[in-house]
């Protein structure tokens, strides 16, 4: 019997204890018409060394196409120790630190993870983490209604060039509470967020403002003005980072006079495997007036009854367990095991680590784009400044540019064709710092062959 | 010592790349303050950390409503290999197939294994599942016209992510009390029961440890006012294979996929909360979910959630999480989920009725636990000043972590003890003649009992200091000054 200790002498035994003839008879209490007859749709039990063939096939099936997606989720570079660390059982299959004394290794990597993306993101604190990307924006903007003293509203600006999934997810996540997303348009030229587009919401009443940095699009956005643009009218800044570019990037807690007032985005980049979409972590970072209005867990220093420093969960009382229909949020965990190894892979690549895959990937981008563009029919869709990803404008049909790649083993890039109509033939591309010159040239023929024959 | 306190300023190298392309006012001025220590040292530090814990594969980790069962290892192996591990989020349906094949037939094995109609894995968490599920029940009575029901039925014994999710998804909240024997007040439901009932959450096997005897009754009120009924499947550990949610008249349901199929808890997460429907709830499903199309495995898409709730996540779930659950089901198999239930049971009343003869009172003694159950402390108390508190404290420094403490909050002074079906009887006993041992000295040596652990990296922490002084992050100053 996989992974039950009993022989049948020890069963007699504590059904003797117990007082009962057979384990059925526990379930004496269950009306009969409720018991479950024969589970004919699961197939019966494998082996490990079954179930791993079986599982071997399954992968084969999926192979290892050359990744030239990005779109939310980036193939990074991530040290052997990070992983081999993370998935030690003491860490693996702890719980959430209830018991803070029988816990310390998880409280104390939690605060190290927190140290960590302040000084990344230049805000005050950070919470143990949220679900993934955009579950933080959702709960950023739950936040931001909650904690703006200046405004009532229920009103959030949402640029169009935030990611898409992002915008949704939110909607679904905040509705139930009257929340409203208001779009924000792009700038055609530049796919960027300007002055112009905001101007028609001035002297309105909106709780907040959201700006990725970078932008769906890749590019970079002047979010000094627009985050002195928002705190003139009174509403929050809420920036969505990607933590990888916050490592050569003006952090959000730096932007404009007075700094973004809610840092989220997702936390992928910093050692989490692309995992088809997860588990990621959702990064909840804010300034320090805000943390009583912050959801999830948060870990803090103490002491002690001998004075000796140790970590425990603090502020609980914003949360479920204790507040219960008055929490600021139903968020139970976190995502521990995946901060676990992002803590690990900070502090083995450091700030010097992280900005040569930051820049890396961004010479990669920009080498990609300038080759692609040679190609006729091929440019560039905006008029900005990358990071590590680019929306490239194709004479073809972007879906069918993209099957045609998937011949030659490669991912081409995220068609934009069905959240961007307006945008027409349109792909997003991205290059790693994992993408070689030889795996780039691939692409670029590739590509090259597939405009041809489609 | 924190990995900042071993950093040396200097140790690692920046590589020239030119960012020329980035405006100066763009880039960022000084470099985060991360820590500069070598790949060793780190190595060294958190492996050095985690021995700080305490996890199942160290310890019997008995935490009520938490489901600790062993975690298969090969499940994490297989959910590491690259295939699985490097696939991109957004991987054509071409290199696919071999990942959404595993994820339909998971979607499969959870319909049969819960008796619902469809199953949407996108959830990313156990409360993620609930917000999913009364979604629905909302978008479900919103596309009826039915705009009056606004309320939403919680017993009082439910986990306080029940009434934080109804709130969240605009709902008020009206508890039920329980009987002491716990069974929800029928009495109390119907009177509670009415034009504005959305539905009721209801956990069953309930938190207190008890099958709930009437749940066909409170169904058919439910469903006669209108409502829909959801299910809480922290508790599902109990009853798999052997009754199923959807049998009961459940319209909807979560699965605590780290609980109920060995994922592993990672230290809080990441979770999965799967969530399954009956049929008139399918339309409502959440995105995304994977169809079978003949021989090939697609992304389902609008036209197939006709009224989705929407997305819940950035791309579909926590993948990963669900590989292992995979992982899990398949090694098991249909006759090793029946298995699950008998011995998760067997074990928790073989503990409770040892316990009741080491002279320890159960909240509800006359009737059989399901898969846990409860211990109330209130006579030593009472009587010898030691509290559930230190009694869970003691267990740390005899090698044992503790049961879930103070929940439910229905029961005063109460460890709710749930040893699962991987736990030998030998370990069962160490706990209980622990338990006794503690007693003993609450009797003999209060203080011993009253200041523990004594043998923990740190002894009893001083909580109201750390949320008043607050330190939340570790800065440059902090050394320097």
């Amino acid at each position: 019997m996989p992974f039950i200790p009993h022989t049948e002498n020890e069963i007699n035994t504590m059904l003797e204890s117990i007082g009962v003839k057979q384990i059925d008879d526990l379930f004496g209490e269950v009306p009969k018409a409720l018991r479950a007859g024969e589970l004919s749709n699961i197939p019966v039990g494998l082996s490990e060394m079954q179930m791993t063939q079986l599982m071997t096939e399954r992968g084969a099936q999926d192979g290892r196409p050359l990744c030239f997606i990005g779109a939310g989720a980036y193939d990074h570079y991530v040290p052997a120790a990070v992983w081999q660390i993370t998935t030690r059982g003491e860490f693996y299959t702890a719980y959430t630190p209830y018991q803070a004394e029988a816990s310390q290794g998880t409280l104390q990597l939690i605060y190290e993870f927190q140290s960590m993306m302040t000084t990344l993101t230049g805000m005050d604190v950070s919470n143990a983490s949220v679900y993934d990307g955009a579950s933080s924006l959702a709960e950023a903007v739950l936040m931001s209604v909650r904690a703006n003293r200046k405004s009532k509203s229920k009103r959030i600006l949402v640029p169009r060039n935030v990611n898409p999934t992002y915008r949704s997810a939110t909607h679904t996540l905040v509705k139930g509470q009257n929340i409203e997303l208001v779009d924000i348009d792009y700038d055609k030229e530049t796919g960027g967020i300007s002055l112009d587009s905001l101007k028609a919401f001035e002297g309105e009443d909106f709780a907040a403002v959201v700006i990725q940095q970078p932008n769906f699009f890749g590019s970079l956005e002047d979010v000094d003005a627009i985050t002195d643009w928002a705190h003139a009218n009174n509403a929050l800044v809420i920036g969505v980072v990607n933590p990888l570019a916050m490592s050569i990037l003006k952090p959000a807690g730096l932007w404009g006079g007075a700094g973004a007032d809610i840092a989220c985005g997702d936390g992928q980049p910093l050692g989490a495997p692309l995992s088809s979409g997860g588990p990621y972590y959702g990064i909840m970072c804010c300034k320090k007036a805000l943390v009583r209005q912050m959801p999830g867990r948060i870990v803090g220093r103490t002491v002690d009854e001998e004075g000796k420093e140790g970590f425990v969960l603090t502020l609980q009382a914003r949360e479920q367990h204790i507040r219960r229909s008055k929490a600021t949020s139903n968020i139970c965990t976190n995502q521990g095991l995946v901060v676990t190894a992002s803590t690990i892979h900070m502090s083995i690549l450091g700030a010097a680590g992280l900005e040569n895959a930051a820049s890396q990937s961004h010479l990669n981008t920009a080498s990609l784009v300038e080759k692609m563009c040679a190609i006729d029919g091929v440019e560039k869709m905006f008029d900005s400044v990358s990071f590590h990803e680019t929306v490239i404008k194709l004479n073809k049909p972007a879906k069918a540019v993209v099957d045609a790649m998937t011949e030659a083993n490669i991912i081409a890039g995220f068609d934009l064709s069905e959240a961007y109509p307006e945008l027409g033939d349109a792909i997003l591309v991205c290059a790693t710092e994992q993408r070689t010159t030889k795996e780039i040239d691939q692409y670029v023929s590739a590509l090259t062959k597939a405009l041809g024959e489609v | 010592m924190l990995i900042f306190e071993h950093s040396k300023v200097g140790l690692h190298k920046k590589n020239d790349a030119q960012l020329t392309a980035i405006p100066a006012s763009m880039r960022r001025g000084e470099s985060a303050a991360l820590p500069e220590v070598s790949e060793l040292q780190a190595v060294r530090h958190y492996t050095r950390l985690s021995t700080k814990n305490f996890s199942i594969d160290t310890h019997f980790y008995p935490l009520g409503s938490c489901t600790m069962k062993y975690n298969p290892r090969v499940a994490n192996s297989i959910a590491l290999m690259p295939e699985f591990a490097a696939r991109h989020p957004l991987a054509p349906e071409k290199f696919s197939q071999g990942f959404l094949s595993c994820m339909y037939e998971l979607q499969e094995m959870l319909c049969e294994v819960t008796g619902m109609k469809g199953f949407s894995l996108a959830p990313m968490a156990g409360a993620q599942g609930e917000f999913a599920g009364i979604a629905m029940i909302r978008a479900y009575h919103d596309a009826n016209g039915d705009h009056e029901r606004r309320e939403i039925l919680v017993p009082d014994a439910a986990h306080g992510t029940n009434p934080a999710t109804a709130t969240m998804c605009g709902y008020t909240v009206k508890e039920i009390p329980t009987l002491a024997d716990g069974d929800v007040n029928i009495e109390a439901l119907a009177a509670a029961i009415g034009p504005q009932t959305a539905g009721l959450m209801l956990t069953n096997p309930s938190t207190l440890g008890v099958f709930e005897r009437q749940i066909q009754k409170i169904a058919k009120m439910i469903h006669e006012a209108g409502g829909l009924l959801y299910y809480d499947g922290a508790n599902l550990n109990a009853i798999l294979g052997k009754i199923r949610p959807g049998d009961m008249g459940f319209d909807v349901i979560h699965s605590n996929l780290h609980k109920t199929f060995a994922t592993p808890h990672g230290g809080g997460g990441p979770g999965s909360g799967a969530i399954g429907v009956s049929e008139r709830l399918i339309p409502f499903m959440p995105i995304a979910g994977v169809i079978k199309d003949k021989e090939s495995f697609r992304w389902a898409n609008k036209s197939d959630y006709a009224h989705s709730i929407g997305h819940l996540s950035a791309f579909f779930g926590n993948p990963g999480v669900l590989i292992r659950a995979y992982v899990y089901m398949r090694l098991l198999g249909r006759e090793g989920m029946t298995r699950v239930s008998e011995f998760s049971t067997l074990n928790a009343n073989y503990m409770m009725a040892e316990m009741k003869k080491a002279g320890f009172e159960a909240a509800i003694p006359d009737r059989f636990a399901s898969h846990e159950f409860i211990i109330t402390l209130k006579k030593q108390a009472k009587e010898l000043h030691v509290t559930a508190m230190d009694f869970a404290k003691r267990l740390l420094d005899l090698g044992y972590h503790a049961p879930t403490t103070y929940f439910p909050l229905l029961v005063p002074e109460c460890l709710l003890i749930e040893p699962t079906e991987t736990e030998s009887k030998e370990d069962l006993d160490g706990f209980i003649k622990a338990m006794v041992q503690i007693q003993q000295e609450a009797e003999n040596d209060t203080q011993l009992v009253t200041t523990a652990p004594h043998t923990m990296p740190v002894k009893r922490l001083d909580e109201v200091r750390a949320a008043r002084q607050l330190d939340l992050s570790w800065t440059v100053t902090q050394t320097t000054g």
